[in-house]
């Protein structure tokens, strides 16, 4: 066979200015962010949920566990309670206010180590397989046998009530499902070749855990935890709702939801506010997810 | 045809007076154990390489010619898999060195190049990330040097405009763009033994071609051995200069290119070559060999390729034929092979009188 000149292509000289300025993996994840307005709206929409939820003492008009018998079950538009009041005459504006700080951790600090902790196990038992693997997933089978809200009120009822505790339970009960999403992402991973080829260029299997397989892992993951965010609030409000978290008088969403539900007749828009709240919320973070994913996938 | 091959006597005498082997193999065998069976994947192989010669490994799908490359790596899981035998590369014993030690030769020393260019680059690095990733590791260089020789690199390898492809991410490039940067990846520390794994399999035939002569080219230059997986006779007598050709994890055929792709005396490697398009008559059907490979699972006694050979006979079936070498150095595993005057001659045998010419 005759030399192909398959050395000789042109090789672009023109194009070789120094313009080495390297934009990393995150980098690019922004270039793409930027010009997705939705998920840019629901971010600011979900800053701004935390903002107030941060600021409630000073943002809120009146004391949200001040009770007035005189003015229980006000409308929305009431000259001085903005939203209505709730069935003990609470001003609701205030309630939703402070209840949002409740709901928002218990929506969020759970979630956040459930995916540390589930995420570090399924990767663990995706990337070694074999007896790893099984000790790992059949512990986490065993409390995916329980449904989440049985589980969640087994474990509180043991603990005891109050926000620690709620925080403990919520976080188990989410760690089974977040180390399977990680684990099924990890052993799709593991077998491409790249993990193969950083074997055979010299990569330990710690700087492949990190460097590869974690950030392919990341976006699958990230995902399923922030659509998680709305279902922890949910399980927390439940929780509340049996007793077993936040005690009343003790303003969140999820209780507020329950305690208004015996006025939906007189008052239903106001007794929906709590419930509207939880919805934005998750929406948001819902949204924000699927553009995370879109925006993490660099074949988009 | 003879006159062509005349036995040269000095000229072997001069030829085997070089004993400077760099890659040496020895009675390599390869066990994955699992529960349920023992695979037999490779089966006592055993070939020398010298500096800046390039071996072709010839073979069927699943007559272990990637896993004896993956041995050389030590790429296999520990837990499934049984090694026996010698692995030298260089002063490296690979069957003793610490993983901590492998890891280290892996990438810079030997390095190896992959089938499918579209998996085996992380597709959320860019090119420029994953071939500084290589330099930063072995050379300990910060990452603008790394990106810097990741720039000399690509213009290596001839992709055109290297720098605004090293910011582009695997899934921008073309399948030969791709396999390029997988070479660049693999040439990153200067590596003396370079492994290819059918690398130009998943390319279409012009861009086969030119990776083929680029690869060639660039192993001339850097003065690297390299063991080049193939299916394709087409691309060992492109770039070999021994070949070696696998069997049910054996090497059952082993020479200089020349000698094994012109001369091939063991019925399997003729069997082989006689299906391959060259310039037979068009109305002709091509022939083939009928059956399948052996279960390497549960090998039989005697010679694997046996049960597909039109010129078995019974003597074929009761032990592993031994290696037959010529003064040429061409080795091939057969009872009807015989070295006669210092050159391989096949004798058909009474077999071959059932068998219509």
């Amino acid at each position: 066979m005759t030399d192909i000149p398959a050395g000789s292509l042109p090789v672009d000289k023109s194009q070789s200015a120094p313009s080495t300025k390297v934009r990393g993996y995150w980098g690019s994840v922004w270039n793409r962010l930027r010009y997705d307005y939705t998920t840019l709206f629901c971010m600011a929409l979900i800053a701004a949920i935390v903002l107030a939820a941060i600021f409630a003492p000073w943002l809120s008009p009146m004391d949200p566990e001040k009770s007035s018998m005189a003015n229980r079950l006000r409308p929305i538009g009431h000259a001085k309670f903005g939203l209505g009041t709730d069935e003990q005459g609470r001003d609701m504006i205030s309630r939703l206010l402070w209840g949002g700080r409740v709901s928002l951790l218990m929506g969020i600090v759970p979630v956040c180590f459930a995916t540390l902790i589930g995420g570090a196990f399924g990767i663990i038992a995706g990337y070694y397989g074999g007896k790893v693997n099984m000790v790992i997933m059949r512990t986490m089978d065993v409390f995916f046998a329980f449904p989440s809200v049985l589980l969640a009120v087994a474990i509180a009822g043991s603990l005891g009530g109050g926000i620690g505790n709620q925080m403990i339970t919520l976080t188990v009960v989410l760690i089974p499902p977040l180390c399977r999403v990680a684990e099924t992402a990890t052993a799709q991973v593991r077998s491409l070749d790249f993990v193969d080829a950083a074997r055979a260029s010299g990569a330990s299997t710690y700087s492949i855990i990190t460097s590869h397989v974690l950030i392919n892992v990341l976006s699958p993951v990230l995902v399923y935890s922030s659509t998680l965010v709305s279902i922890s609030i949910i399980l927390a409000s439940g929780l509340s709702f049996l007793g077993l978290g936040v005690s009343p008088p003790t303003a969140d969403w999820g209780l507020m939801l329950s305690t208004l539900r015996q006025s939906i007749y007189v008052q239903p828009l106001v007794a929906a506010l709590p419930g509207v709240c939880i919805l934005i919320t998750s929406i948001a973070f819902n949204l924000v997810s699927d553009g995370l994913r879109q925006a993490m996938d660099v074949k988009a | 045809m003879n006159e062509m091959r005349s036995p040269d006597l000095s000229l072997v005498e001069a030829q085997s007076e070089t004993p400077e082997a760099y890659v040496k193999v020895k009675d390599l065998e390869v066990r994955f154990v699992s529960r349920e069976a023992t695979v037999k994947a490779v089966n006592g192989v055993s070939f020398e390489l010298k500096k800046g010669e390039v071996l072709c490994v010839i073979g069927e799908s699943g007559s272990g010619k990637s896993v004896m490359m993956r041995s050389l790596l030590q790429l296999h899981a520990k837990k499934r898999t049984r090694m026996t035998g010698e692995m030298r590369v260089g002063e490296h014993d690979i069957m003793k060195v610490t993983e901590k030690r492998m890891s280290e030769l892996r990438g810079s020393t030997i390095s190896m190049i992959f089938q499918e260019p579209m998996t085996a680059l992380d597709p959320l690095y860019t090119i420029g990330d994953q071939i500084a990733e290589t330099v930063m590791r072995h050379e300990r260089v910060d990452r603008d040097a790394g990106w810097k020789r990741a720039l000399e690199l690509l213009e290596l390898v001839r992709v055109p405009s290297p720098e605004r492809r090293l910011k582009a991410y695997p899934h921008e490039l073309s399948g030969g763009l791709r396999q390029r940067a997988m070479i660049a990846v693999a040439l990153s520390c200067r590596p003396s033994l370079l492994l290819a794994d059918e690398p130009t399999t998943a390319l279409d035939a012009s861009v086969q071609i030119q990776v083929l002569v680029l690869l060639r080219k660039l192993q001339r230059e850097m003065g690297m051995s390299m063991i080049f997986v193939t299916h394709d006779l087409g691309v060992a007598a492109q770039i070999a200069d021994k070949v070696a050709v696998m069997y049910a994890g054996r090497i059952i055929e082993y020479g200089n290119a020349r000698d094994v792709l012109m001369h091939p005396e063991h019925p399997y490697t003729r069997a082989m070559l006689s299906s391959t398009i060259k310039d037979q008559d068009r109305s002709a059907p091509l022939d083939t060999i009928a059956g399948t490979p052996p279960d390497l699972r549960a090998l039989p006694d005697g010679c694997s390729f046996a049960p597909r050979c039109k010129y078995a006979g019974p003597e074929c079936l009761a032990a592993m034929p031994p290696e037959v070498t010529d003064g040429r150095n061409h080795m091939a595993r057969c009872v009807r092979v015989s070295a006669v005057r210092g050159l391989l001659a096949f004798e058909p045998g009474l077999a071959a009188a059932n068998v219509p010419a």
